[in-house]
């Protein structure tokens, strides 16, 4: 829902943006957006009466007066450089900053741009996929996100083209006085038997202000391709992030997808693969951690359009403090997907008493030979094990990390790229350090002052 | 000074009284026996000493060298040279055996303002103590007791108490679940730690560890107290009579050492 007010201001967004957007002149651009912008004025933001919104409530983001984010100009990101990568394309709240990146290594057959470059320059590569396959009809937010396309990343890998490191993709935004909005579109591109590896890792800047990302990545993997998609949530506590990668995979694509949420106070990550050609592998992994009053919602979406093909779902969450995570993992298997073969596994512990989870899965079966199971466990850090370490001499709260470490690293180990697993392996151990739920409880305070001491 | 000193120990689990009085004195270089039937309180005492918190103490003391052990976290206990094998052995997964084991020792050699050990300085200690107990290195890059049998659980423990060195070594029905075979490797295994530095409290139900893990003293646990104590002939002397036999006797609890 949306009040005549609320959608006041953003249509006075939308004609204040399409004054100037890229490729407004293109026929095929300008009628994109204006659906989609059509579509969003129609159903508003979803409410928690609507069910694929039940346990995360956005009238925080609907009652704010979000206003693009501005031009910012940063020079010094040595720090946030990773080793190893292919590329590193750098945005600062939601432009493209050519001056931070580094496109100079790309093998042959690769081509890596900021989406608006590509939308300049090769309008008709853009056209064919672009807008094809992500939900504005069921998704608002989607809808948003297509009706304010302007930058973000575009990548594609020509055929048998393997690129072995990933391609480092990094949002920032930075500090500012009102609500600011940024809507990220990237649209990655693998031709039939190449190979890809793309991060997207969103973070903050210089101090908390009310900022909204709300990107969408459509990741279109051809026949026999293998590609590999990261997330990573860091945003500062006071960040609205809504995430949504939609996957269309052909004949035998083997496609991942790692998420790692992080910060962020308000998260929404929606994962939806499209299995479309026949032997296709999904493997969706993820791993949230939420403190404070984060809210992490995970929503998966697997589509099994296609004979053959095994999806694979592993989500573990480790909440603390009153962050509430949610796991929605829903599994759809067309008519025509005879011997799917699907499985979906949820694993939580909850370190505190009001910390909170709600897991639900949700299976729509329409074939009749199929393979379909799931589960969900939700529990505290095993006792017996905590007692077992202590009683070699490891201090509770070494114990505590070690646990919560190897209960994260289950995810972060089936990650497949060593450059993308290591610079994650570091976020997370480095989050776990700042828990204060691994403390023991009686005396956090005076223990977390001493790991502060040892990272100073 | 006594190297374990009980004294008078009640220790109650849920409002229930397990423990009701215990004296025992263990010196360096002793091997004690607690044998007893189910129920009799046998595992709580050995978690009591391992400062498992579930376990209320109400009245009475334990004095590990002197210090007062009641007072200690179990990691603190762990530091001063406490070591427990576990009855049942936790599989953690995803916490690799070799790495657990190093980062134990450093925790303990910090405490004891020693340098740490790094991987190329720990391993041939720790190869050595896998020829010991007779266990295969592929085991410990598997995560810790993670799919292990019972047997390679036990010999396991072992192996911890073998690289960790404690005085003061509390072995809790480490024979239950052995064959013939597990149990002469892991009696072997504890034999060779053996020293006049080292005590030992061998906690188990039946006599036959004993055969391989020939104890000084004997202490019979009969509903909560101990209720016989005497040499290793003792041992014996339960097996041919069973437990029954002790009950009838004796409200005079006698200290391993008068």
């Amino acid at each position: 829902m949306a009040t005549v007010e609320q959608l006041e201001t953003w249509l006075e967004n939308f004609t204040e943006f399409t004054k100037t957007a890229v490729g407004q002149k293109l026929p095929w651009l300008r009628q994109l957006r204006e659906d989609a912008f059509a579509r969003f004025c129609e159903t508003g933001f979803p409410t928690t009466r609507d069910e694929d919104w039940r346990f995360t409530n956005v009238a925080a983001i609907a009652r704010t007066q979000f206003r693009p984010a501005s031009a910012a100009k940063l020079t010094d990101l040595v720090s946030w450089r990773i080793e190893g990568v292919a590329a590193q394309l750098v945005f600062v709240n939601g432009r493209f900053a050519r001056e931070l990146s580094d496109l100079d290594r790309l093998p042959k057959g690769v081509t890596v741009a900021s989406l608006r470059e590509q939308i300049e320059s090769h309008p008709q590569e853009v056209e064919t996929h672009l807008g094809r396959y992500a939900d504005t009809g069921r998704d608002p937010f989607c809808a948003l996100n297509t009706a304010f396309i302007g930058d973000g990343a575009y990548v594609h890998v020509a055929r048998g083209v393997v690129v072995d490191a990933p391609i480092y993709l990094l949002y920032l935004s930075t500090k500012e006085d009102a609500p600011t909005m940024t809507h990220p579109r990237n649209l990655i591109v693998a031709e039939d038997e190449s190979q890809v590896a793309v991060i997207e890792d969103y973070a903050s800047l210089g101090g908390e202000s009310v900022v909204f990302s709300n990107a969408v990545t459509e990741l279109i993997a051809g026949e026999s391709t293998v590609a590999q998609h990261y997330l990573i949530e860091r945003e500062h506590l006071k960040a609205f992030n809504v995430q949504t990668l939609r996957i269309q995979q052909g004949r035998s694509a083997n496609v991942a997808s790692h998420s790692v949420l992080l910060g962020g106070g308000l998260v929404r990550n929606n994962v939806h693969p499209v299995l479309a050609g026949e032997g296709g592998e999904c493997l969706i992994n993820g791993l949230f951690m939420g403190t404070g009053r984060q809210h992490l919602d995970n929503y998966m979406h697997v589509e099994h359009a296609a004979p053959h093909c095994g999806s694979r779902q592993f989500y573990n969450g480790i909440l603390d403090g009153h962050a509430h995570g949610v796991f929605h993992g829903r599994i759809v298997v067309h008519k025509a997907a005879q011997k799917t073969d699907a499985k979906q596994t949820n694993r939580n512990l909850l370190l505190s008493d009001d910390a909170q989870i709600d897991t639900k899965p949700q299976l729509e079966i329409y074939a009749d030979d199929v393979k379909c199971t799931h589960g969900a466990t939700i529990g505290q850090i095993e006792e017996n094990a905590l007692f077992y370490l202590q009683s070699r001499g490891i201090s509770e709260l070494e114990a505590r990390k070690l646990l919560l470490m190897a209960f994260a690293e289950e995810c972060v180990d089936r990650m497949h790229s060593t450059v993308a697993r290591e610079h994650i392996a570091r976020l997370v151990s480095q989050h776990l350090l700042f828990t204060e739920g691994i403390a023991p409880r009686e005396s956090s305070g005076r223990v977390l002052e001493r790991i502060v001491e040892e990272v100073g | 000074m006594s190297l374990l000193e009980i004294r008078n120990l009640h220790v109650s689990v849920d409002g229930n009284e397990i423990l009701k009085g215990i004296d025992l004195t263990v010196n360096a270089g002793e091997v004690h026996s607690i044998m007893g039937p189910n129920g009799s309180g046998k595992s709580t005492l050995a978690q009591v000493l391992a400062r498992r918190d579930a376990y209320h103490v109400t009245e009475g003391s334990i004095l590990l060298e002197g210090k007062d052990l009641l007072e200690m976290k179990p990691e603190e206990a762990a530091c001063e040279g406490l070591f427990l094998a576990f009855q049942y052995p936790v599989e953690i997964p995803g916490i690799g055996n070799t790495y657990f084991l190093r980062s134990a020792l450093n925790a303990q050699r910090r405490h004891r303002g020693q340098d740490e050990m790094d991987a190329m300085d720990f391993l041939p200690l720790f190869r050595e103590k896998l020829k010991l107990l007779e266990m295969d290195d592929k085991l410990m890059n598997r995560s810790l007791n993670e799919g292990f049998s019972g047997g390679e659980k036990k010999r396991n423990e072992i192996l911890q108490m073998a690289v960790l060195e404690p005085k003061l070594a509390i072995l809790d029905e480490t024979d239950s679940g052995l064959d013939i075979d597990a149990l002469r490797i892991v009696a072997a295994g504890v034999n060779s730690l053996r020293s006049p530095e080292r005590a030992m409290l061998v906690v188990t139900h039946y006599q036959r560890l004993l055969n391989y893990i020939v104890p000084d003293f004997v202490h019979v646990l009969v509903d909560g107290r101990i209720v016989r104590s005497g040499g290793k002939e003792l041992a014996l002397e339960l097996e041919e009579k069973g437990y029954g036999w002790t009950e009838h006797d004796t409200r005079q609890p006698v200290g391993a050492r008068a």
